[in-house]
């Protein structure tokens, strides 16, 4: 497979993932900024902002930090590389680039999102309530999933389609859980009080992981709880464990394909057997701030390695 | 008032090879008709077949008109056709391996050394170079109208790379679709045998030094060409890569891509890149889109070039009058399909006459392509026409003029129910080691009432071109 077109393969998958990481945003910002706070409902929005990172880019543009804008922002914004419309975009003009390497039905799933999307950028904006965009979003990453499981070959291109979802999912599992944890939170006593396990649930929520918490775990919810599950529970879709073990899935097939040992898998194997020794209460010593910031340092590394060892095109 | 030869009539009478679609015209109603042409949309928009114009603003995935009633040829009068493109064909590649070689026609004193060597299009660095099979042009398309039952005239070749064949083959895929029972009734040539074809010609092609089957590439210039739909439609089909500048790179005597297992040896570029980005090393230092070095190995035999780098020079419109000649010089034979008579306004005489009868000629560019930068005389106002004859004055070498043709119309779906548009002709001839056309080709349709201009961005259609079994 021609490089590039692996490069495409792998960024359709992250983009998509991180649309469906925009929208998931904007629920867990909604249903915070339901809860009466001090300052009354706009700090829960600022403080989101603040998390991913996009603080200074918004209030530049937009200013007032109230729900529709941050809609515009977290949605509708082309200048905003991460919103819902950017990266499904993105993700259609790499598959047009690389609309070989696609079934029909992948590339159908992917053309009519971003024809959908064309319509309701021209609908107004009243006939679009939040729910309906955090919806909409699902439902279209979920198709594209669905039709690329369902349908495409089994070779490289599956094996980097994955790893690019792989890869972005692990990436926003530990930002949202560390969005909670460090900014969510206005003051350290919170923690543990109503207004704390009010936020940790909103959180499960927005992963859709809600019901499953509760049935994996019963009982009250607490930080520990969450953080394994999130963490360390392989039964859970979107935890770190998971995606590190799917990462390692698909690297292993890739080499076994290309006949090559790479740099990539051997990075990818030792980010998994941590996860897999790792106990909660080792976390929550080292900080849970602390375990999650060298996390994302971590994967970050492990997609330069993914870059250098097979999407480059310098390989020999 | 000029007449108009329809297609599907000939004195009242409905013609043999349209009797069948006349049946299907009555029974149609308009509901249905406009059920069936919603539905075809959609299917191109999703098939994603648009035709993509950036920078010009509006729409950037414009879909190119589609009408669905079918354009007819008897098989007799497509194997005339055949004949006549096929010896065009063979004509331009022999003419292109002479000018690039000992020059016998214009040694002959058959057409006039400066025009073809101080040509814009000719490629002093391929001098002496005679490519596999002695093969300059692989893929020629012959724009062809008609202006009666037994008159076709060429308007222009188009030897670099002519695009519109998805369109040829989507069209068919449609119709099929949507109207099955026109194929029974119809014995129709089919024409999804082309990328089969195109494969094997450029295989046939391979340079001497590759052994085994030759890897095929498809050069596109990116994702932003207007033609992006096809290169990738064409590699799908064929099954083979598709790859742009940065995919493709030189070592020592060969070509190759960048794999995600490493480099592979590429044989043979179907490049769908002019001549003057192929190569910064070559032609224009400034391209991003090409291979530094592609035409070092190129020389030496280690890869080729479809269409050979070159070969625009039989294609310009002032050479285009001469290819009757090179039919006789090259062939022995006499031109089976006639050439429009040409005005060069480079030449005094035919200037002189050309500016004194604007108002009932075509002017062209030499270099203009797509519709642009020309003047249809019947349809311009008294200042346009005098506009124009200062820009022809400024500039006599850039512009040539031909009668203005009384193009043949068939019938096509319009608002108010079926009304006959005009039409040209392109098919697709395919040169390796040996000549093949598919028959069929892409009919383009000019589909507003009156007009003469069927370019897809005047406003110009597509339909539907059978060839009905013999």
């Amino acid at each position: 497979m021609l490089s590039r077109t692996a490069d495409n393969l792998y960024w359709i998958a992250r983009y998509m993932e991180r649309a469906e990481t925009a929208a998931r945003l904007l629920e867990v910002g909604a249903r915070n900024a339901l809860i009466p706070s001090s300052q009354g409902h706009r700090s829960e929005w600022e403080s989101l902002l603040r998390a991913i990172g996009t603080s200074a880019a918004f209030n530049k543009k937009y200013g007032d930090i109230v729900q529709r804008n941050v809609e515009s922002h977290l949605f509708f914004d082309r200048d905003n590389p991460s919103s819902v419309v950017s990266c499904i975009t993105a993700a259609r003009e790499s598959a047009r680039i690389v609309r070989t390497a696609l079934t029909s039905q992948v590339w159908d799933a992917i053309n009519s999102a971003f024809q959908e999307l064309r319509q309701m950028e021209r609908q107004p904006r009243s006939e679009m309530d939040l729910s309906r965009l955090t919806e909409w979003t699902m439902r279209h990453t979920a198709m594209m999933r669905g039709a690329i499981e369902a349908t495409q070959l089994r070779g490289d291109g599956y094996n980097f389609l994955n790893t690019g979802y792989y890869l972005e999912r692990a990436d926003s599992t530990a930002r949202l859980l560390d969005v909670k944890y460090y900014v969510l939170l206005p003051r350290i006593e919170y923690v543990g009080s109503g207004l704390d396990n009010y936020q940790w649930t909103t959180l499960l929520r927005a992963m859709s992981s809600h019901r499953a918490f509760h049935w994996a775990y019963g009982g009250d919810v607490t930080a520990s709880k969450i953080a394994h599950f999130l963490i360390l529970n392989p039964q859970c879709p979107r935890s770190l464990i998971t995606c590190a073990d799917g990462l390692v899935t698909h690297l292993d097939r890739m080499d076994r394909s290309l006949k090559r040992q790479t740099s990539a898998r051997t990075q990818a194997r030792a980010l998994l057997a941590e996860l897999s020794e790792a106990r909660v209460e080792d976390i929550f010593e080292e900080g849970l701030h602390e375990f999650l910031t060298r996390f994302i340092k971590e994967t970050g590394k492990l997609a330069h390695e993914i870059r250098e060892s097979y999407l480059n095109g310098d390989i020999r | 008032m000029t007449q108009y030869f329809n297609e599907m009539y000939e004195g009242g009478e409905v013609r043999l090879p349209y009797a069948q679609l006349d049946d299907w015209m009555r029974n149609m109603p308009a509901e249905l008709r406009q059920m069936k042409q919603a539905e075809a949309e959609a299917l191109f928009r999703r098939i994603g077949i648009t035709f993509a114009v950036y920078g010009e603003g509006g729409d950037p995935d414009r879909l190119i008109p589609f009408d669905m009633f079918p354009r007819v040829f008897s098989a007799l009068e497509w194997s005339k056709l055949e004949r006549g493109v096929k010896q065009r064909a063979r004509a331009l590649n022999a003419f292109l391996a002479d000018v690039y070689g000992r020059g016998e026609i214009v040694r002959a004193g058959r057409i006039p050394a400066k025009l073809v060597y101080q040509n814009d299009a000719y490629e002093k660095e391929v001098v002496g170079i005679l490519p596999p099979k002695g093969v300059y042009s692989h893929i020629v398309g012959v724009d062809l109208v008609r202006t009666g039952p037994e008159d076709f005239f060429v308007l222009e070749d188009n030897c670099r790379t002519p695009s519109g064949v998805s369109y040829m083959l989507e069209n068919r895929e449609i119709m099929m679709r949507m109207f099955p029972q026109l194929f029974r009734d119809n014995r129709i040539e089919p024409v999804d045998v082309y990328p089969d074809l195109l494969r094997r010609t450029l295989a046939s092609v391979a340079p001497t030094k590759c052994n085994g089957e030759p890897t095929i590439v498809i050069l596109t210039p990116g994702h932003f060409n207007s033609a992006y739909y096809e290169h990738s439609f064409l590699a799908d089909l064929m099954g083979v890569e598709l790859v742009e500048g940065q995919d493709l790179f030189v070592e020592g005597e060969y070509v190759y891509m960048r794999t995600t297992e490493g480099p592979r040896r590429v044989d043979v570029i179907y490049r769908r890149l002019d001549d003057a980005y192929i190569d910064p090393l070559c032609f224009r230092p400034d391209s991003m889109l090409g291979v530094p070095g592609l035409m070092d190995v190129y020389r030496s035999g280690g890869v080729a070039i479809c269409s050979a780098p070159g070969a625009g020079v039989a294609d310009d419109k002032a050479v285009y009058t001469f290819v009757p000649e090179m039919i006789r010089f090259y062939l022995g034979e006499e031109p089976i399909l006639n050439n429009v008579p040409t005005w060069q306004c480079a030449k005094t005489d035919d200037c002189k006459y050309v500016l004194e009868n604007l108002k009932d000629l075509v002017v062209k560019e030499v270099h203009g392509s797509g519709g642009y930068g020309m003047l249809v005389g019947p349809k311009c106002t008294a200042t346009e026409i005098a506009e124009f004859a200062l820009r022809i004055k400024a500039k006599p070498h850039n512009y040539i003029a031909q009668p203005t043709l009384a193009l043949s119309t068939t019938p096509t779906f319009v608002e108010q129910g079926i009304a006959p548009r005009h039409v040209d002709l392109r098919p697709y001839c395919l040169v390796g080691e040996r000549i093949e056309l598919v028959p069929g080709g892409l009919t383009r349709v000019a589909l507003t009432e009156g007009s003469l201009v069927v370019n897809s961005s005047q406003g110009g259609g597509v339909k539907d071109t059978w060839v009905l079994a013999g």
